[in-house]
């Protein structure tokens, strides 16, 4: 690599502007400009050096500021897009997507479809976009922290003249810097927190300079949430399931493979309750009707023992019980358990007599056990009733036929045959919820309703999350690092002795404002006149 | 309880009112312009009303609280004038940085005109739904609030900049857009006089309609129906008729409240036109003719550089712990979420900017500007328009 030696004898790399020691500058351009660009101390960035081969050119694109901002507004675009109409995962399930959109909302819906933005937050070129942005995060960074570093590590206390006539807050006095003046001068920096360095009676001041890291950790931070994010296509790393749960049953716990095991006792759903909770409550309870106030699984978690023996039952072993609820999910190695959906009123057995249609005398019960029915009941006396066909979930099929939606017993119906002493071969009847079919000729008996027992049903989501923790870290750093860098000022003041002069010049990488202010205290009443804004005085003139 | 704290909050929006004149005295008077960085004696009384002002609004919230046994934060009147308050706070913390009355001139306003316009939702103490039952509700929806005023406060800097900085002597795109974000805050004003006005006198006009579901379905109206719902029939007498009917996508209640307020804004508007006989900016052009332009710019600057790491904070960081514990994810592309998103991303593009492309003074006003118009959009339009898992039960 090539390097520039500078004057003062220091070494820089190629393409340096202010000499990392000295300050003194290096560049043709910059020495025509009345103050030096302070950004990155001027040093030598790989972007602004090279630009030949293509791996140059990409280097320049994703570290330019310019280039990143512009991605931000892209993604900040395309992301307020994606809020125009809901998302395909919050539609109700009722229909096809295509056909949702489009009979909520029109032809616009449909080109909403169309162009994929019903799915905008998973699409390809909206990941592509958080990509480049994070490749411009990284890039941006080490373009500049590396040479940034080894300028504020190699800076000397002298700076050139050339140096310090150009920083913004400038100004020489005619003044002899007596040894009274330097020490007050000093105590004051002192006071506000300056380190001071010294060098053949010129002196740097120096504070806060770890603020000038805060953006590169806050980036680190945010790389370090994406890969997070990105770590969730890894398998095993996350999963999703949900459990629905009966009242009295126990399944195992999806993901666990076998290892969890969760019973629901009870679910809970509760409303507020104008004349129960408190008063103060009642104008909203009355004018918004039904306010939930609980959604509730009194479960119990068991741990299987053993291996598992295909076909046998599991051993489980209790290990707690515990109410699940919003905002307080069932914990368990990793796991976690949420209440998230729940169903009222299950129908889960139904009763029926049977019944002689002429004379009305009946026969026994049948309780069918809806979620698994026995296929046979034995009433006794020449009285039986078997099940011949159960559909839970009853409906007419394309061809007409009885067939079942689901194995959830929405609308159970059955096709029963019904022995008796005068009927020893059986009759077969159709019984549904409000229908009673005699589908093969006209029968004498009949199965009465008698009545349903229901259960209510839990939906919990099953999660493990292992990269939260990383995401979680990620969040962390951020937060240390915008902190960092917005809380905290970088600042330096230079004193320097030059032919029977007194040169003061000062840096603060923002809050100039801040600055001024803490000038003037630090140079009052020492006779040497405090650094100037040149800038402000360019404007009034 | 619960009236009892009703009335420390319309103290605190009286008092406000108050500190708004003392802070206009505070510029008027000529006796103290040469004597910089001293607050004169009106700065300092209306620095006094303005705390007494906070310190009422906080007696409100913490009634409030008691009385309902969680923090008041919990629905749209609640939340906004929460944001108001804090406004207030962070304009007193500022205040206490730069000493400068006109940013009181210019932020108490605008939090009275946030704390009006909150007051026009419903009031009642509501019961919290099982999903906001947590502890983390105080911590995401304060903080977010708190980063979100702090925010604000480059907006009120930016209005005064954009105000002394822009040439009013021509018709420019910067005069224009200066009066579109001027008409904006008067048609809020225009909201509140109407919504006020029709509460007072009790109007109430119920619709029978068709719903998009094409359900038929029931409205009441408080302010006449200049629009009315899919298929509406009046089922009041001596109500106002509809002009219009809405398609059944469209909410025509809503759009009916936001047509009153653009009339009423158009109609205020013109009036001040009017007896201004010139632009409004123009009008307010001299009241800040005494400011340091360096100083309004870093007031913003610095506003946004506190405010951004309290956003992220309370906007994004909490609100992913709470999701994770409430929705079983940390990000699930919600309106608002997306939205909080789309704030961050705005500020970032602010900083980035102006650290690195020096936007300073008037670009940068302009950006702390629309910033402003984005977080409003946040709270007003994604609660009300785009309904999503954080609509508050608004009306």
């Amino acid at each position: 690599m090539n390097e520039v030696k500078c004057e003062c004898g220091h070494i820089n790399p190629q393409g340096t502007i202010l000499c990392e020691s000295c300050g003194r500058v290096l560049e043709d351009k910059e020495k025509e400009k009345q103050l030096v660009d302070m950004r990155y101390e001027g040093s030598a960035r790989r972007s602004q050096t090279y630009n030949k081969t293509i791996i140059d050119k990409i280097w320049n694109f994703f570290s330019s500021v310019k280039v990143g901002v512009w991605l931000i507004i892209i993604l900040l675009v395309a992301s307020s897009l994606g809020t125009i109409f809901p998302q395909e995962m919050y539609i109700p399930p009722v229909m096809p997507a295509w056909e949702y959109y489009e009979e909520q909302y029109g032809w616009l819906g449909k080109l909403y479809y169309d162009l994929g933005f019903h799915n905008l937050y998973s699409s390809w070129w909206y990941l592509l976009l958080i990509a480049a942005l994070g490749i411009s995060l990284v890039i941006a960074s080490l373009d500049r922290v590396v040479p940034l570093y080894r300028s504020l590590k190699n800076q000397r206390v002298s700076r050139h003249e050339s140096f310090l006539k150009r920083q913004r807050m400038f100004s020489t006095s005619d003044a002899v810097l007596t040894d009274e003046a330097v020490g007050k001068i000093k105590e004051n920096l002192t006071k506000k927190r300056y380190k001071l360095r010294e060098e053949n009676g010129d002196i740097l001041a120096e504070k806060n300079r770890f603020s000038r890291w805060g953006p590169y950790v806050n980036h680190l931070g945010l790389i370090i949430f994406l890969i997070g994010g990105m770590l969730r296509f890894v398998p095993g790393m996350y999963v999703d399931e949900i459990l629905w749960l009966r009242e009295g049953e126990t399944k195992a716990i999806p993901g666990t493979e076998g290892r969890y095991y969760l019973e629901n006792n009870q679910f809970i759903f509760e409303v507020y309750d104008k004349d129960k909770d408190e008063e103060v409550f009642q104008d909203a309870i009355n004018k918004a009707g039904t306010v939930v106030k609980n959604y509730q699984t009194d479960a119990t978690l068991y741990q299987r023992q053993g291996e598992i023996v295909p076909g046998e039952k599991p051993e489980l072993e209790k290990i707690r019980d515990q109410a699940i609820q919003v905002n307080k999910p069932l914990k368990i190695d990793g796991f976690a358990l949420y209440q998230v959906d729940y169903k009222l009123d299950e129908m889960s057995k139904m009763a029926f007599k049977l019944e002689n249609k002429e004379t009305g005398d009946q026969f026994g019960d049948v309780t069918v056990d809806l979620y698994d029915p026995e296929m046979k009941y034995d009433l006794g006396k020449g009285y039986k009733v078997e099940v011949m066909s159960y559909f839970p979930d009853f409906e007419f099929n394309e061809d007409g036929e009885p067939a079942t939606k689901s194995r959830i017993p929405n609308n159970p119906a059955f096709i029963f045959k019904m022995f008796t002493p005068e009927n020893t071969e059986g009759e077969v009847s159709f019984v549904a919820i409000r229908q009673n079919l005699e589908p093969l000729g006209e029968n004498d008996y009949k199965m009465t309703f008698a009545g349903i027992e229901t259960k209510n049903v839990t939906a919990l989501t099953v999660r493990k999350d292992h990269t939260l923790w990383i995401i979680g870290l990620g969040g962390l750093i951020f937060m240390i690092g915008v902190i960092q860098g917005a809380y905290w000022n970088h600042r330096r003041v230079w004193l320097r002795r030059i032919n029977n002069q007194v040169w003061t010049a000062a840096h603060t990488n923002k809050n100039w404002h801040g600055l001024k202010r803490e000038l003037e205290d630090v140079f009052s009443d020492s006779g040497i006149a405090a650094p100037e804004d040149q800038v402000a005085e360019e404007k009034k003139e | 309880m619960v009236e009892l704290s009703s009335n420390f909050l319309f103290a605190a929006f009286i008092l406000y009112l108050v500190g708004i004149l003392f802070f206009g005295g505070a510029i008027k008077d000529k006796r103290h312009a040469d004597k910089k960085n001293t607050p004169n004696k009106w700065a300092k009384i209306g620095l006094v009303v303005t705390i007494v002002g906070f310190l009422s609004q906080l007696t409100f919230f913490i009634l409030r609280w008691i009385a309902s046994g969680h923090a008041p934060v919990s629905n749209l009147f609640e939340f906004t004038t929460f944001f108001g308050m804090s406004l207030v706070g962070a304009f007193i913390v500022i205040y206490f940085m730069y000493k400068t009355p006109l940013l009181g001139l210019f932020t108490l306003p605008v939090a009275a005109l946030i704390i009006a316009y909150g007051s026009m939702f419903p009031r009642e103490v509501t019961p919290l739904i099982p999903a906001l039952q947590s502890y983390w509700l105080h911590i995401h929806v304060t903080t977010t609030a708190i980063g979100q005023a702090i925010l604000a406060i480059s907006f009120a800097a930016g209005l005064i900049y954009l105000v002394r900085s822009v040439d009013q002597t021509k018709k420019t795109k910067s005069t224009l857009w200066l009066e579109v974000v001027l008409f904006g805050l008067i048609s809020t004003l225009g909201f509140v006089f109407v919504s006020s006005f029709f509460a007072a006198t009790d109007y109430s006009a119920n619709f029978n309609y068709i719903n998009k579901d094409g359900q038929p379905a029931t409205e009441e109206y408080t302010i006449p129906a200049l629009v009315g719902p899919h298929q509406f029939e009046l089922t009041d007498k001596d109500r106002f008729e509809p002009l219009f009917e809405t398609p059944a996508i469209i909410s025509a209640k809503k759009l009916n409240t936001v047509i009153w307020s653009l009339a009423a804004g158009i109609v205020l508007y013109v009036l001040l036109r009017a007896i201004l006989r010139k632009r409004v900016a123009a009008a307010l052009q001299p009241w800040t003719k005494n400011i340091n332009m360096d100083l309004v710019d870093e007031i913003g600057y610095r506003s946004v550089l506190i405010g951004f790491p309290v956003f992220t904070l309370g906007g994004l960081i909490f609100a992913m712990i709470w999701a994770q514990i409430a929705w079983t994810r940390f990000w699930g592309w919600d309106p608002k979420e997306v939205w909080a998103l789309i704030t961050w991303l705005f500020y970032a593009a602010f900083l980035h900017l102006r650290l690195s492309k020096g936007w300073h003074g008037e670009k940068s006003a302009w950006l702390a500007v629309i910033g402003f118009i984005i977080i409003m959009f946040n709270l007003v339009a994604v609660n009300l328009v785009i309904a999503g898992l954080h609509s508050y039960a608004g009306s």
